[in-house]
């Protein structure tokens, strides 16, 4: 079992890959939106990306309002 | 499709569309690849009926309000339909919104009912706001896991009543909604929809868009909002057409839907619509060049083919490998909450897939004017729809002025601001705030807004006030909130931008720590509320005896100001 650290670590990683940002430019507090400059339908693409990673179902209405990867990871670490 | 003159609400409309078309599907709904639910309107009249018996029997009256906040799914449709059966007033709010706001608009609209699912109640219920909305007495939680604590409210799926309900008629004039166009600030607009705005709303779309058996349209705009109240609920309804909901609107099951369920009409703000356009124009991009070639050639086939009106069969045919994804059976993209570039609708067209996009506003009942595709025009928002009276107020010499609306959709006001209500609509016109001139095809063209206020591609309503609340206890000496087209005007409805006017204290400069405070700050709103920048301007505010702010007269003076020089983006 994962802890929520690496759990975050995970989603940090997974988002500067997919959204090719530099490793390690990225932090738990960060809003995604602003960081990586993208929309609420390419934050969705990301979170297919990260189901497909943990193996779960993360439905939509779980990161409504979500807008910082510390909070996005925790929704995550409830399911895994 | 019922002939709707003869009806006086819209409740009296939709009991007779679930005995007319009993037989046929109105309601599919998916969960990625899982299908949950596939009513005939006989199943979803068994469904819906002991929900407004319930409703009845905890004394849900005529002209009672109950508000929904849910996403799309089938228990929206069918907790609407048990309130219009049980005469009630609906108020459709956003999901999306925060907790604090939804509460603060349930206060507002006065309903004793809220009916939810259980994710948004779960917020809902933690919220600061939800003391002050006492007058939500009823509260019904769908979906709720079996040992959730749901103190204080019911499970809607064990809410029914077991004998039928009456039927309670309105009149046409009576409200039907309370819809909120816009604000959760200071004073929010909840337009009050009459049964006869939706019923002529409805005549006017389905006269060029028809909607019939077998025809099925794909809900993704919100169902709060007025256009997937009207094309995702009533308009198909009467018709006896099925409305298909998904339950996630990642974009590969939403591609999946279009070929599954043989999707006719779906529509989109024009935020999708231009990522649409982007995932396909990625993919001809792939092509090796000789396909590329063949491949614009046959889209220039079919460009000329269709310059005077769609042919559908023939686009098809022609551009089989583009329309085989979207299930082979779309007959158009309905377009709208926003302005949509004309390149992107023009883009689809030349593809032999029809953008309808029109122009609308919540107050006006959805949509004033829509391309009749009679031919296609990418550089106007269209005709009037029929009833619709459309005029353009103090036109310059360019022939571009306010854009004003009478007819029989437009809404009866806002609820409890009669000085705003008077502001909007003057001797029956609804003044739009919306510049723009007909050109000689009777074709409107939109030029800009002339309210302090912005839409998003997302075809959110932004009005600068609403925001201000955050900036508040900035360390200067005053700020205020803007639409940067508002006091810069670009005659464009598109990149559209939020900025924040400073005045520092005597000696104060902006420094680094100031534009992160700001920046901090600004990132608390949604990401569509966000301010772009800053102005800083070295005069105090003009303001009201009352010591508000003087927007007009200061937006003036900001004007004086060089646009590009002036604006700090964040």
């Amino acid at each position: 079992m994962r802890t929520l650290e690496q759990t975050t670590q995970e989603v940090l990683d997974l988002a500067s890959k997919h959204f090719n940002v530099p490793a390690g430019s990225l932090v738990p507090e960060d809003d995604f939106f602003k960081k990586l400059g993208i929309d609420s339908l390419q934050t969705l693409e990301m979170l297919s990306r990260l189901e497909n990673h943990f193996g779960i179902e993360l439905p939509d209405y779980e990161v409504q309002g979500v807008s910082d990867f510390r909070t996005l990871a925790s929704r995550i670490q409830s399911r895994l | 499709m019922l002939d709707l003159s003869k009806y006086q609400s819209i409740g009296a409309a939709l009991k007779d569309a679930l005995e007319e078309f009993a037989n046929e599907v109105c309601l599919i709904e998916s969960d990625r690849e899982r299908e949950k639910e596939r009513l005939t309107y006989r199943d979803f009249k068994q469904r819906a009926h002991p929900l407004a018996k319930a409703l009845q029997d905890a004394g849900f009256a005529a002209g009672d309000r109950a508000s929904i906040i849910m996403t799309n799914q089938s228990k929206w449709l069918i907790s609407a339909y048990a309130v219009f059966h049980a005469g009630g007033v609906l108020v459709p709010l956003d999901y999306k919104l925060t907790p604090d706001e939804q509460w603060q608009l349930l206060k507002h609209s006065g309903a004793k009912t809220l009916i939810t699912e259980y994710p948004i109640w779960r917020q809902l219920s933690v919220s600061e706001g939800r003391s002050a909305a006492a007058n939500v007495s009823t509260v019904l939680v769908t979906e709720a896991p079996k040992n959730a604590d749901l103190a204080g409210t019911q499970r809607w799926e064990e809410y029914q009543g077991s004998s039928e309900p009456a039927f309670v008629p309105r009149a046409r004039k009576d409200v039907a909604c309370i819809v909120y166009s816009s604000g959760t600030g200071g004073r929010p607009k909840g337009c009050m929809m009459t049964h006869e705005n939706y019923l002529e709303q409805c005549v006017a779309l389905t006269s060029i868009y028809p909607f019939s058996p077998g025809v099925r349209y794909l809900s993704i705009l919100p169902t709060n909002h007025a256009i997937d109240f009207m094309v995702g609920f009533f308009g198909p309804f009467i018709c006896g057409a099925a409305v298909v909901h998904l339950r996630t609107l990642r974009p590969e099951y939403v591609r999946e839907a279009f070929s599954k369920y043989k999707i006719t009409y779906v529509s989109l703000v024009p935020l999708v619509l231009k990522n649409l356009q982007k995932g396909l124009q990625a993919r001809f991009d792939e092509l090796p060049s000789g396909k590329r070639k063949v491949f614009n050639a046959i889209v220039a086939v079919n460009r000329a083919l269709t310059k005077s009106r769609p042919r559908l069969g023939l686009s098809r045919r022609l551009l089989k490998r583009v329309h085989e994804p979207f299930g082979s059976e779309l007959r158009a993209i309905i377009v709208g909450g926003a302005f949509a570039e004309p390149q992107t609708l023009q883009f689809f067209y030349d593809l032999g897939i029809p953008v309808a996009n029109g122009y609308g506003l919540t107050e006006a009942g959805t949509a004033i004017t829509v391309n009749d595709l009679q031919p296609f025009r990418a550089d106007t928002v269209g005709k009037p729809l029929p009833g619709m009276e459309v005029r353009i107020v103090n036109p310059g010499a360019d022939g571009i002025g306010e854009v004003a609306v009478r007819s029989k959709t437009i809404m009866s006001g806002y609820l409890n601001e009669p000085e705003l209500t008077a502001e909007a609509i003057a001797e029956g016109w609804l003044m739009t705030g919306d510049l723009g001139r007909f050109d000689a095809a009777g074709h409107l063209q939109l030029f800009g807004r002339k309210k302090n206020m912005i839409v998003t591609e997302e075809g959110k309503n932004i009005y600068p006030e609403d925001i201000e609340a955050v900036f508040e206890s900035l360390p200067v000496k005053e700020s205020c909130v803007f639409a940067a087209n508002y006091i810069w005007p670009q005659r464009s409805m598109v990149g559209e931008q939020l900025l924040l006017a400073l005045h520092l204290e005597p000696g104060q400069t902006y420094t680094e720590d100031l534009r992160r405070d700001i920046s901090t700050r600004n990132s608390k709103l949604l990401n569509y509320k966000r301010i772009h920048g800053v102005v800083l301007f070295e005069e105090d505010f003009p303001r009201t005896a009352s010591l508000k702010i003087k927007r007009n007269a200061l937006a003036e003076r900001l004007r004086k100001l060089d646009r590009a020089a002036a604006f700090l983006p964040l």
